[in-house]
C-alpha cells in the first residue's frame, strides 16, 4: 500500500496557496489508492488493445514502426477518455460533490484537485507505459524519449479537457458514448501535436516545439477547463 | 430606455408576433436570391480555365461552408446569452442553430467530396480545410447528442450552452493545429488551385447566392425557433389562443 503520508509536506503549503485544494488532493489519492481496480483497468485496457494491434495489421516490423506512434496516442487518449466517465460519478451519486459546490472554497481548485488525481493515477502510469509499448510495436530508438515527454504534458491536456465532458454528463445515467462523442473533437489538438512531436523525433528533427505547443496548450487546459468544468457541475447538481 | 429592445428579446410572445411578420419577407427574397443566383451561376457565368464546369459547385459550397462556421458562433452567442441573462429564448435560438449548422457542414462537405472526384480525383482526402470541417461536424452533432440526453429542457439548454462555449475556445486552436498537421503530412499529388483574384463574372453570382444562404438561414433559424417556442411555451395562454387561431384559420 503506497503511503499517503510523504503528501503531508505539500499539503499544507498548497492549502495555503489554494484553500481546500491541498486537503482535497489527499482525499482524492486516498480513495484511490484504496480501489487500485480504477487505477489498473485503463492500463490493461491499453496494453491489450495495443496486443491487438498487430493481429489486425500484421506483424510486419516495419509497418508497426511507422503506425507505432499514432497508435500509442490514440490508445493513450481512449484509455483516459474510458477511466474519465467516472471522475466525478461516485461523489454525485453520495451527495459529495454537491456539498462541495455549497462549500466557500472556489469550485475551480476542487475541480483541478480532483483532475490532478485522474493523471496521476492514469496519465502519469501511461507515460511511463509508453516505452515498453513503444519497443513491443518496434518504436525506432529515437522516439522513445519524446513519446515519453509529450504522453506526460498531454495527458494532463486531455484529463483537463475531459473533466469538462465528465461534468456535464454526470448526472446521465449511462454517459460513456455520449462523454466520447463530445470530448473527442476537443482533443484534437493534443492528439495532432502529441504524434507530430514523436514523428519528428523519429525523423529525426527537433522535436522541441511541439512539446512547447503541448504546454502550452496544458496551460490553457489548466486555467480555463477547470472553470468550464465548474460551471458544468453546477448545471449537473442543480438538476 | 436604449435597451428596452434588449428585454423585450427575452419574452417569446413578443419574438413570435413580430418574426411572424419577417418570415414571408425572408422567405421571398431567398426565394429571389437563390433562384437569381443559381441560374446566373450555372447558367451564364463563365467556364474555368483549369476545371471547366465543374467549379460551378462553388455556389453552393463556399455559401453553405460560411454559414456551416458562422452558425456556431452564432449558436455558442445565444448559448453565452442565454447563461448570462438566464434569457429563454435565446436557449431555444441556440438549439434551434444546432441542426441547421450540422446539415450545413454535411452540405459542405458533401459538395466538396462531389467537386473532388473530377477535380482531385477522389472523393475524400486529409485535407487541412476538409480535415476542419469534418471535426466541426463533429461538435455540432456532440451539442445535438448532448441536448438529446437529457430529459429537462432547462438543464439541456445550460449545458448545451456550456459545451457550445467550449467548443467556440477550441475552434481557432484546431484549426491552426489541423493546418500545421496538414503542411506535416503535405500529400504530394494534391494541390488547391490558388485562385488569389476571382473573376467578377463569377464573384457576383457566388456573392448573390451568399446573400441568399444567409437570408434561407435566417429564415429556417426564426422558423425553427418559432416551433420550439410554441414547444415550450404550449402551456401558456398566447399559445393556446394562437393554436386556436391557426386552427380556425386552417378551416
Amino acid at each position: 500500500m503506497p503511503s499517503v503520508e510523504s503528501l503531508s509536506g505539500i499539503a499544507p503549503a498548497a492549502s495555503r496557496a489554494a484553500p481546500g485544494f491541498g486537503a482535497l488532493l489527499k482525499v482524492e489519492l486516498l480513495l484511490v489508492l484504496r480501489k487500485r481496480a480504477d487505477i489498473a483497468n485503463p492500463l490493461l485496457f491499453f496494453v491489450t488493445v495495443l496486443a491487438l494491434l498487430p493481429l489486425g495489421v500484421g506483424p510486419e516490423p516495419e509497418l508497426l514502426a511507422r503506425v507505432a506512434p499514432g497508435i500509442i496516442w490514440v490508445m493513450a487518449l481512449l484509455a483516459t477518455l474510458l477511466s474519465q466517465e467516472s471522475l466525478f460519478r461516485s461523489d454525485f451519486e453520495d451527495g459529495t460533490l454537491e456539498q462541495v459546490t455549497l462549500s466557500p472554497q472556489p469550485l475551480y481548485f476542487a475541480v483541478l484537485a480532483k483532475t490532478a488525481v485522474h493523471w496521476l493515477v492514469t496519465g502519469l502510469p501511461l507515460a511511463l507505459l509508453s516505452p515498453l509499448l513503444g519497443l513491443m510495436l518496434n518504436l525506432p530508438a529515437a522516439g522513445y524519449l519524446c513519446l515519453f515527454a509529450s504522453l506526460l504534458l498531454g495527458s494532463a491536456s486531455l484529463s483537463l479537457i475531459g473533466a469538462v465532458g465528465a461534468a456535464l454528463t454526470v448526472a446521465l445515467r449511462r454517459p460513456g458514448l455520449l462523454l466520447a462523442l463530445i470530448v473527442m473533437p476537443l482533443y484534437v489538438p493534443v492528439l495532432i501535436f502529441g504524434t507530430g512531436a514523436v514523428q519528428a523525433a523519429i525523423d529525426g528533427y527537433a522535436y522541441s516545439a511541439q512539446l512547447a505547443i503541448l504546454a502550452a496548450l496544458l496551460a490553457a487546459a489548466a486555467a480555463l477547463a477547470p472553470l468550464a468544468a465548474a460551471g458544468a457541475i453546477r448545471i449537473s447538481v442543480d438538476n | 430606455m436604449a435597451w428596452q429592445w434588449f428585454h423585450r428579446l427575452g419574452s417569446p410572445r413578443w419574438f413570435y408576433e413580430r418574426t411572424g411578420v419577417w418570415l414571408p419577407w425572408l422567405a421571398l427574397a431567398s426565394l429571389v436570391l437563390l433562384t437569381v443566383g443559381s441560374v446566373w451561376g450555372l447558367g451564364f457565368a463563365p467556364q474555368d480555365a483549369k476545371q471547366g464546369n465543374s467549379y460551378r459547385i462553388i455556389y453552393i459550397h463556399v455559401p453553405a461552408a460560411f454559414l456551416a462556421l458562422a452558425g456556431y458562433y452564432i449558436m455558442a452567442i445565444s448559448g453565452a446569452i442565454g447563461l448570462i441573462w438566464k434569457m429563454k429564448l435565446s436557449f431555444a435560438v441556440m438549439r434551434a442553430a444546432a441542426p441547421i449548422g450540422a446539415v450545413l457542414t454535411f452540405v459542405a462537405l458533401f459538395t466538396g467530396a462531389i467537386w473532388g472526384k473530377p477535380t482531385w480525383g477522389t472523393y475524400w482526402v486529409w485535407d487541412a480545410r476538409i480535415t476542419s470541417m469534418l471535426i466541426l461536424l463533429f461538435l455540432y452533432i456532440g451539442v445535438i447528442a448532448l441536448a438529446r440526453a437529457f430529459s429537462r429542457e432547462q438543464v439541456a439548454d445550460k449545458a448545451c450552452a456550456l459545451l457550445a462555449l467550449v467548443g467556440t475556445v477550441n475552434i481557432p486552436i484546431i484549426y491552426k493545429s489541423v493546418d500545421w498537421w496538414f503542411t506535416l503530412h503535405q500529400p504530394a499529388t494534391i494541390k488547391l488551385t490558388q485562385s488569389s483574384s476571382i473573376d467578377p463574372s463569377m464573384f457576383y453570382p457566388l456573392l448573390t447566392m451568399i446573400v441568399g444562404f444567409y437570408c434561407l438561414y435566417t429564415w429556417t433559424l426564426i422558423a425553427h425557433t418559432r416551433t420550439l417556442v410554441l414547444q415550450r411555451e404550449w402551456r401558456t395562454q398566447w399559445v393556446q389562443q394562437e393554436l386556436a387561431e391557426g386552427n380556425r384559420g386552417g378551416d
